[in-house]
């Protein structure tokens, strides 16, 4: 019993137990459970990806990478380029099918995204291998920074297309941009299979499951193994002739690239687009999923992110109903959510006891 | 000469910055001392003491203290109690920091043994914890008060009688019953105070029989009477009476104050010939007393200036609030002095010579914690009672982002703070926040790009500070691995 | 300086230490007068850490059983089982490791956790740490314990600008100001110090040996040893040597003293024919002026030859630069100079140069470089030449892919090979004992098919059996497959029973290459650095 406790980690078996908890007690509120389902696996997929993120990041060295917002704003500006360009409305794509313009404007999205996050994730690579064992303290900061730089930005670009800025006057760009006439959805919709109310977001999820797939086959690659072996132990990786601070690098640009495609899978499943603010804690919301899903700060794999992101979303998903027929009012969900997410993330950090352990 | 300057540029890096943005944004502004003088005022009075707070945990080595917010949490816990009982005035003000000590030192340790078991991740921590403590306070404040613990006030509370209003006036309770402490009162409670503590040192020197210098003793209390005796006269009376301290008076004061206090040091070095042994350090260095006469004089002579006279017959000080903070500045600066600051020093620089001179690494760390936590959970209060509004779920949630901001921007950095960083850090942090917005209008035709700027300079210099220490460490590394390289060889001795 | 005979101011007597089974000290017995300076020798292991970890009471100790024998101190049973108890007792010790803090005055660092206060209203109310520190009472201590130490500076600088060699005054003087300090141990105090700052240090040694205080002199310099010292114990693998009166004795004897032993076959080769073809004008390795910097082991300018297929040992004290040699050439710390293998030169700039000319290595440090702790025993062995060779890959459309079927063939292969006990090859090898581990760590070496192998402490830590079957498996390697091996160790006795020449490095130079039929008088010399004053190679 104790091995098994010490083997999952106390926090996890609670966190577990509260979600089989909340099932049973919305089952017994004979609440719509096909429709609860069906929200789960969507928020499943939606933040997946971001959670993805912290998979190279882990194994490459640099531990839980908060400052996934670096990624993130590169994918905003890619989904607000394609906007501005209005690639979802051209004519000739709409023609083959108004789906498919949808799609090739959220890939668009996303390969600007991405070019823009490898650019900003190798700079941000070169900034960590300066500050080795200070890696989390430093990610969080900057990533709070990149946002609140981003904040002034947003202001001032001078994008100009009616969904972007505000419709009267007001300087910049909206809080929140509707996705509705470009790529809201478009995962979501693609063969999605409804039974009753219990919602399927195939694409979605096969979207999800790709790019899980792909970091997968990258981690078994010889690069990978390389990169792996450099964050596990950097002395041995060098004897073994490995540039270690190549392997962050690439780990932190691989991180930072995941996020900018986790930001604009999560945009297109929610229909907006939240700039400003809306990103900041987005890097604690992915570091608590993995963590929940068994991650420690030195380790992390895709089964983690799977199973906790699942565990994760799904306790934001039934919690709120289930507890609003306890407690009929507030909003609950919000502060369950910060308490379970730095929870398990001060959990995580009182184990390594040294710290970032390379004191 | 040139390469000292130079060395002096460097260190004084961020100050230096700060203060050209400062100035930059007072042009661009186009507002007038007027305008910025008594408003940066009312925002030491409310942020300092906070700021102060944040000293302790740095020199004992736990860096910039984030878990700071379970302070003001503390805080908040205790006024809201106090404010159910209908508690008002300095009496009420007082009563809530009786009741929000016991609770901060309970959190102050909480939060130091949980610090004890992530060292070299406190900062990272103390920001989670914060987040992860705001969770749960906003959980109490909205479903347990008045859904489980009954709360009589229903004027508290959301109509539904569940949580606590987002807004709670304190216009009618605690508002300004610190800063409307007139002066006469403080010195009478100064006085009688001194008395209190004469009498129990003599007491207590009697039980323990230790020597008693009579005369020492007797002539320092009729100092006192003397002093005390003296707001008796009718003009000093008056002037006494008020509880807001002209800052065109405080300048003179403090003017006045130096030049007589060297001038006195002066005499006495002069008076009484060296009689220390070899290598003490010179009593008094008369280039530097003489430069705090001129400095004096100078800043005497720019209240002629009329600009800032006039901004100087605008701004009022609260003078128990700044009181409070000059005491915490001395607190900070006695406690150095003792066993306990010297020991914190040590855990700070290093624990593994702490350990090997004996010292208790872990309980010096709580310590330090606690004493952090309490004074932050009396900051908060300072700030509540001067603001007069309490913002339930929103008090304390940037306090410790702004007051850590602050003191970086005063050249503080993760292992090394003083008094005169905070106090400077303050002053350009806050002229930064009252200017930056207006700056932003006159630039970009909105305020609200220059609220972003501001809320970017306190992410980006504590983005800046955390990357620097973290840098030092890795270079810092490198010599030290020539002991490390000595170990295996130690382990396979042993 | 010389008292009556029995009057010793420490007496441990019959002094034996197991740990988990292993005796690390077998009777050893140390006795030391009052105001002299006492040796203490031997080799890496003897014993010597543990033996001051037993007279300063370390948890260490307390926490594995305590120790056998008694200790007296003036007279006096002494029951030390707190290092607090040892400091009550007088005894101080001088780290090697300096416990100094660098931005504090000097006056600090020697009261530091020892501050004299002064008692005020807070301090009766809230206890002794309110009390105020009398800094004035504070400098005048510490005046008085540089004075002892004839150290000229101001007690109230700063103790970061000062150079290394004060520093080690400082650390010596807060010893001093402690009350009632009757014996002070010195751990290899001279081996951070420039050649007159150690000078400056052992006048210092002898003015605090004649104040009365007796001093544990632990060092690997025997020319330190002749110069100052009065007496000396020698310790050999846990065993008390002897002790004696240095003005009775000379440097060839302490030095046989401390080495020697008899060659015992660790290896048996009568199975083996040696049919190895070695020849001088065929060399696998070839140094020339070759540097490392690597901390503590540094190799300071060594021009040597290793020919093919040889067995060739390196060997010498600790901190010399033995092991600096191999993790120079594999690229793990700085290197200069030139390094041929096999004729070609490498580039010591490039990181895995070394690999890409066939030489691999087996790290002295298993668990920091050898070993991905928490990963199988298959990764950990297919890692190296999957990464540098592109061994155990597959295509996959356009990327190379791990394939594990291949890697868990030749795993498999290789446990059964080096007979690793182990639940499979999945099994972490963190969870492996010390043997198992060195065969994996051997293990990921082979599968580099490597043509020069360098080990490094192969022997270190693993137990009686294992240390036999790697060696065994060592020669083997060489004499069927032509391996060339370097081995480096400090246990001259495996080098003396598997290599066919041996190395001794001194000061991160080539002190002599011997015979490992060479008699103990020439490895003392020759590790003691004082070979090299005669002829530099053989």
């Amino acid at each position: 019993m104790k091995g098994f406790v010490n083997k999952f980690g106390l926090p996890r078996i609670i966190i577990a137990g509260f979600f089989l908890v909340l099932i049973f007690a919305a089952a017994g509120f004979q609440m719509n459970m096909p429709q609860f389902f069906g929200d789960i696996l969507r928020r499943w997929g939606m933040y997946g990806i971001l959670s993805l993120a912290m998979v190279p990041a882990v194994q490459c060295g640099i531990g839980l990478n908060f400052g996934i917002s670096m990624g993130i704003v590169g994918g905003l500006l890619g989904g607000i380029i394609v906007i501005q360009l209005n690639i979802a409305q051209i004519p000739a794509l709409v023609a083959v099918h108004p789906m498919f313009a949808s799609w090739v404007a959220v890939m668009a999205a996303i390969l600007i995204g991405v070019v823009l996050a490898t650019g900003i994730g190798y700079l941000y690579g070169l900034l960590l291998n300066r500050v080795k064992g200070s890696e989390m303290t430093v990610t969080t900061y900057v990533g709070f920074s990149i946002i609140a730089f981003m904040n002034m930005v947003w202001m001032l670009l001078p994008f100009d297309n009616g969904e972007l800025i505000w419709p009267n006057a007001g300087k910049g760009m909206r809080n929140t941009i509707s996705l509705a006439s470009s790529y809201s959805e478009v995962m979501n919709n693609t063969l999605a299979v409804e039974i009753g109310s219990f919602v399927l977001p195939t694409g979605l999820l096969l979207f999800f499951f790709l790019m899980c797939f792909l970091v997968w086959l990258f981690m078994r690659s010889r690069t990978g193994m390389a990169m792996t072996a450099a964050g596990a132990n950097p002395m041995f990786a060098k004897a073994a002739g490995i540039n270690v601070n190549r392997m962050r690098l690439i780990g932190t640009t691989l991180s930072t690239v995941l996020a900018a495609v986790g930001i604009l899978v999560y945009a297109q499943g929610f229909g907006f687009l939240q700039l400003y603010n809306g990103p900041m804690m987005m890097g604690f919301t992915s570091v608590a999923a993995v963590l929940i899903g068994g991650a420690t700060p030195k380790r992390a794999v895709i089964i983690h992110v799977l199973i906790g992101t699942f565990l994760f979303q799904g306790i934001m998903t039934l919690g709120l109903p289930v507890v609003n027929q306890v407690i009929p009012e507030g909003n609950l969900s919000e502060v369950m959510r910060m308490i379970i997410s730095n929870g398990i993330i001060l959990y995580a950090l009182a184990q390594t006891k040294g710290g970032d352990g390379r004191e | 000469m040139n390469k000292k300057a130079k060395e002096f540029l460097f260190e004084n890096k961020v100050v230096l910055l700060f203060a050209v943005l400062c100035v930059c944004a007072m042009i661009v502004s186009g507002q007038s001392l007027t305008f910025v003088i008594p408003e940066l005022f009312t925002r030491i009075a409310r942020n300092s003491f906070m700021v102060l707070s944040l000293i302790i945990p740095v020199i004992a080595g736990l860096g910039l203290n984030f878990g700071i917010v379970v302070g003001a949490m503390a805080a908040q816990i205790a006024l809201f109690a106090t404010t159910c009982l209908g508690l008002t005035g300095i009496s009420g003000f007082l009563i809530t920091v009786v009741l929000a000590t016991p609770i901060a030192t309970l959190f102050g340790y909480l939060v130091g043994s949980l610090f004890n078991h992530m060292k070299g991740s406190e900062m990272i921590g103390g920001l989670v914890l914060g987040y992860f403590a705001d969770g749960i306070y906003q959980f109490i404040f909205l479903f347990v008060l008045g859904g489980i613990i009954p709360i009589a006030r229903k004027d508290l509370m959301v109509p539904t009688g569940i949580g606590v209003k987002n807004t709670l006036d304190l216009v009618d309770t605690v508002k300004y019953s610190l800063d409307n402490v007139p002066m006469l009162t403080i010195l009478e409670v100064g006085f009688y105070g001194f008395a209190a503590v004469m009498v129990i040192s003599v007491i207590v020197k009697l039980v323990k029989k230790q020597a008693i210098d009579w005369k020492k003793t007797v002539l320092t209390f009729a100092a006192g009477v003397v002093i005390y005796a003296l707001s008796y006269i009718g003009p000093i009376e008056q002037f006494l009476a008020a509880d807001r301290l002209l800052l065109l008076s405080a300048v003179e004061i403090v003017c006045f104050g130096t030049v007589i206090w060297q001038v006195l040091r002066l005499i006495w070095a002069k008076l009484r010939p060296k009689k220390d042994e070899e290598g003490a350090e010179p009593a008094v260095d008369v280039r530097k007393a003489v430069g705090y006469i001129l400095a004096a004089a100078v800043a005497y002579a720019i209240t002629y200036i009329p600009a800032v006279y006039d901004a100087m017959m605008m701004a009022r000080l609260p003078v128990m609030t700044y009181l409070c903070i000059a005491a915490l500045c001395g607190f900070n600066s006695i406690l150095l002095r003792t066993r306990l600051g010297q020991n914190m020093r040590t855990v700070g620089q290093s624990r593994v010579v702490a350990n090997a001179a004996g010292i208790n690494v872990d309980k010096t760390r709580i310590i330090a914690m606690i004493l952090s936590t309490v004074l932050g959970s009396w900051g908060q209060l300072i700030y509540l009672q001067n603001l007069g509004t309490f913002q339930t779920y929103g008090a304390h949630q940037q306090v410790g982002q702004f007051a850590i901001a602050a003191l970086l921007v005063g050249g503080a950095s993760v292992r090394k703070a003083t008094n005169r960083q905070a106090i400077l850090g303050i002053i350009l942090f806050h002229t930064l926040f009252i200017l930056s917005p207006l700056a932003g209008k006159e630039l970009f035709g909105d305020a609200v790009i220059g609220e972003y700027f501001r809320v970017f300079v306190s992410y980006g210099i504590i983005a800046m500070a955390l990357a620097m220490h973290a840098w030092k460490k890795v270079a810092k590394v490198k010599p030290e691995a020539e002991h490390a390289g000595d170990k295996p060889e130690a382990k396979s001795a042993a | 300086m010389k008292s009556a005979n029995d009057t010793y101011v420490l007496k441990m007597d019959n002094i034996a230490k197991e740990y988990s089974g292993n005796r690390v000290l077998k009777g050893v017995d140390l006795h030391i007068r009052p105001g002299e300076i006492h040796a203490l020798m031997g080799e890496n292991g003897a014993g010597k850490s543990t033996l001051m970890n037993i007279l300063f009471g370390m948890p260490v100790i307390h926490n594995t059983g305590g120790f056998e024998g008694t200790i007296q101190i003036d007279g006096k049973e002494a029951n030390i089982d707190t290092p607090l108890k040892a400091m009550e007792l007088g005894i101080g010790m001088v780290h090697q490791e300096f416990m100094l803090i660098p931005g504090f005055t000097v006056t600090e660092n020697i009261k530091i956790g020892r501050e004299i206060s002064t008692p005020n209203l807070p301090s009766r109310l809230f206890g002794k740490s309110m009390e105020t520190l009398d800094y004035k009472a504070m400098r005048k201590d510490a005046r008085k314990a540089l004075k002892r130490i004839g150290l000229q500076i101001e007690d109230y600088v700063k103790v970061a600008g000062l150079p290394v060699g004060y520093m080690q005054f400082i650390e010596i003087a807060r010893e001093l100001d402690k009350t009632g300090i009757r014996i002070l141990v010195f751990d290899e105090p001279t081996a951070v110090l420039t050649e007159s700052e150690a000078d400056r240090l052992l006048a210092a040694m002898r003015a605090i040996a004649a104040q009365g205080i007796a001093i544990i002199f632990i060092t690997h310099r025997l020319d330190e040893v002749m110069a100052v010292a009065n007496s000396m114990t020698i310790l050999r693998d846990g065993e008390f040597v002897a002790r004696k009166e240095i003005k009775d004795t000379n440097v060839v004897e302490i030095a046989e003293l401390m080495i020697g032993r008899k060659v015992e076959k660790l290896v048996d080769e009568s199975g083996q024919p040696d049919d190895r073809q070695i020849r001088d004008d065929n060399i696998a390795v070839s140094l020339r002026d070759y540097h490392v910097d690597m901390p503590g082991e540094a190799v300071k300018g060594i021009d040597l030859d290793i020919r093919k297929g040889e067995i060739f040992g390196i060997g010498g004290l600790a901190g010399q630069g033995k092991l600096g040699i191999p993790n120079g050439i594999m690229g793990l710390y700085k290197a200069t100079g030139e390094v041929k293998i096999n004729g070609e030169t490498l580039d010591l700039e490039k990181l895995g140069d070394a690999l890409a000319h066939k030489a691999a290595f087996v790290s002295e440090d298993r668990r920091g470089v050898g070993l991905l702790l928490d990963e199988s025993i298959e990764q950990n062995i297919i890692f190296s030449a999957m990464y540098t060779k592109g061994k155990f890959l597959k295509k996959f459309a356009w990327v190379h892919l791990f394939d594990s079927a291949a890697a868990k063939a030749h795993a498999e292969e290789m446990v059964k090979t080096l007979d690793i006990r182990c639940t499979g090859i999945r099994q972490p090898v963190g969870r492996l004992s010390g043997g198992n581990q060195q065969k994996v760590c051997l293990a990921r070496a082979l599968t580099l098919e490597p043509d020069v192998l360098f080990v490094s402490e192969p022997t270190r830590g693993i137990d009686i059996g294992a240390k036999k079957l790697v060696l065994e498996y060592l020669a083997k390697l060489n004499r069927e497959q032509g391996v060339t091996v370097v081995i480096v160790s400090s246990e001259l006795v495996e080098l003396r029973s598997i290599s066919d020449r041996i190395a001794i490095i001194s000061d991160g130079k080539l002190s002599a290459i011997l015979d490992p039929d060479a008699s103990d008088a020439d490895f003392g010399l020759a590790m003691s650095g004082s070979a090299r004053k005669g002829g530099h190679e053989e």
